[in-house]
């Protein structure tokens, strides 16, 4: 397979990144990718843990350089690095954090040591890396009903055609020159393709902070020369306009990891006067279809990229993705080149872009020693300021032990965004002949307990 | 956010208990917490260990003290460590800071 470029940025002095509003030049990335390829251990996978964008984009680069595969799962917990150790025994985590957490050998990445000299090219010929297109770059994972998580294989060839599509849709804004701010982890699908690789293969400027709070997000921007993009989710958005941010002028804002309601999507258009283009993918297939959901029900894929339909499952083939991908939610074409969205699939849970199954948290619930017999299911929180942010709640049978040691022990198993709101100790699942938990009936019981005990709902 | 400030002096002095177990019910209610406010251990982290709330939480306690006190967190404040250690510490800030 053909070779494609690390990066699209053509001069020494153009700018591919900010940190704290000063740009840090493509010939100071090379340095500090060269000097980290040669501290890199010898093992082949690379747990890319870093926090700070530019480091991120660094770490992501030197292992590309040095054949090595970076690993992106979406949560970190105990458990989730126990299952990488197994899958990788020779992973390593390289991370800017001094006191990071990760129980593997730690490959440090200091954010002061990286970019020193921001502005100046650093010495040294400035060639741009070529990476086979058929090289692994990168396994992210899935949660897997059995408790493992399930890896999914990325060849550079695959991310870098995934992202070219994406500029394609980005029109009129052409990011090259644009620096792009974004709310989500790189390590996260959407956030390493939209916030890192894009940036990369555009020619644009990565923004190596990650705003956090509704009033982080105008100062980051403002740090920043026009044009400028924000990469963020439609759980910021909403907390962006609750909080009644003014933000500066920006040229186009993205959203994805949750379903964008509409009303959401034309306030927040006609409150910041930007384009905002809501983006669907998938871990699986990588970000693959867009639309401009203040104006539009439908979906609009990316070039090359086709739907089919069987047996009432869909499946997405063409373009970056190489082999026919099942989809888990429900779409349905309405086109050759367009389909409706009609919701995800049943078991699915995704809380702010993390995205776990009920069979994959049950599973973790009745590890735990003293559970007899637990589930987890989806409740409304459409009262909560961040209203539409799902929830869960479960219903856990364990007469040895109290809520919060069972809340305790799961916190080392799925990741905090999944914890149940509430957990309810009962004596026995409402389950039905076949065993099963209708969704009905766990509700009707939530809703005794709230009658029983109110002050375990709000 | 308009900066409708009143003059420090002239802000009633509310007793830091007080604000205290009001910060509480506002947490446990906006949050849907599974406990009483009074059960929260105003010395325990908010994240992680203790309370154990996460990244969404922290979202929805930002407005909250917006829309209620109307400050505004800030996730490069050297404080943000001290502040998030307990609910007593995010009393505190949340009483030098309040400018409603």
């Amino acid at each position: 397979m053909s070779a494609l470029p690390l990066f699209a940025h053509d001069r020494p002095a153009a700018v591919i990144a900010y940190r704290r509003g000063r740009p840090i030049s493509a010939a100071q990335f090379l340095h500090d990718v060269r000097a980290l390829v040669a501290r890199l251990p010898a093992g082949t996978h690379v747990l890319n843990f870093c926090d700070d964008r530019y480091c991120f984009a660094v770490g992501l680069a030197a292992s590309l350089v040095s054949g090595k595969v970076s690993i992106l799962p979406s949560t970190h917990t105990p458990e989730v690095i126990r299952h990488l150790r197994a899958f990788a025994p020779d992973v390593f985590c390289l991370t800017d954090d001094p006191q990071c957490p990760i129980e593997l050998p730690q490959l440090l990445l200091m954010e002061s040591a990286v970019a020193l000299n921001g502005n100046s090219p650093a010495p040294g010929r400035f060639q741009v890396p070529q990476i086979d297109g058929g090289q692994l770059a990168a396994y992210v994972f899935t949660s897997g009903s059995s408790g493992a998580p399930v890896p999914h294989a990325k060849t550079w060839g695959r991310l870098v055609r995934c992202v070219r599509a994406e500029m394609t849709r980005l029109a009129p804004i052409d990011p090259a020159g644009c620096a792009i701010l974004g709310t989500v982890p790189a390590q996260h699908m959407y956030g390493f393709e939209s916030t890192v690789l894009l940036p990369l293969q555009s020619g644009a400027a990565l923004c190596a902070e990650r705003p956090f709070f509704p009033a982080d997000i105008p100062a980051a921007l403002r740090a920043l020369p026009r044009p400028r993009v924000l990469i963020s989710t439609p759980v910021h958005l909403r907390a962006l306009l609750t909080a009644e941010q003014a933000l500066p002028a920006l040229e186009l804002i993205v959203s994805a990891t949750a379903m964008l309601p509409a009303n959401l999507a034309r306030e927040v258009e006609s409150r910041y006067g930007a384009t905002l283009l809501e983006i669907y993918g998938s871990t699986e297939t990588g970000q693959m279809a867009s639309r401009r959901t203040a104006l539009e029900d439908q979906w609009w894929l990316w070039p090359g990229v086709r739907l089919t339909v069987s047996n009432g499952h869909c499946s997405a083939h063409g373009g970056h993705v190489e082999r026919p991908i099942a989809l888990a939610d429900v779409l349905e074409p309405t086109g050759d080149e367009h389909f409706v969205l009609h919701g995800r699939t049943a078991d699915l849970v995704n809380i702010a872009g993390k995205r776990s199954s009920l069979a994959y948290l049950n599973h973790q619930l009745n590890a735990i020693p003293g559970v007899i017999d637990g589930a987890f299911f989806v409740r409304d929180d459409s009262q909560a300021s961040l209203a539409g942010v799902t929830r869960l709640a479960a219903l856990v049978v364990a007469p040895k032990l109290d809520a919060a040691s069972i809340i305790q022990a799961l916190r080392a198993r799925i990741d905090a965004v999944f914890l149940p709101r509430p957990l309810l100790l009962v004596e026995q699942l409402p389950r039905n002949a076949t065993g099963k938990l209708p969704q009905h009936t766990l509700l009707a019981l939530t809703a005794q307990a709230a009658v029983q005990q109110p002050h375990l709902f709000a | 956010m308009s900066e409708h400030a009143l003059p420090t002096q002239t802000t009633p002095h509310i007793d830091a208990l007080a604000l205290e177990r009001e910060i509480a019910q506002l947490i446990v209610k906006g949050l849907n917490l599974p406990m009483q406010p009074e059960e929260i251990d105003p010395e325990a982290a908010l994240y992680g260990e203790g309370l154990g709330l996460d990244s969404i939480d922290i979202l929805e306690i930002a407005l909250i003290v917006s829309k209620q006190y109307g400050i505004q967190l800030r996730a490069d404040n050297q404080e943000n460590a001290r502040i998030f250690t307990s609910l007593r510490n995010f009393a505190q800030y949340v009483a030098e800071q309040r400018i409603k």
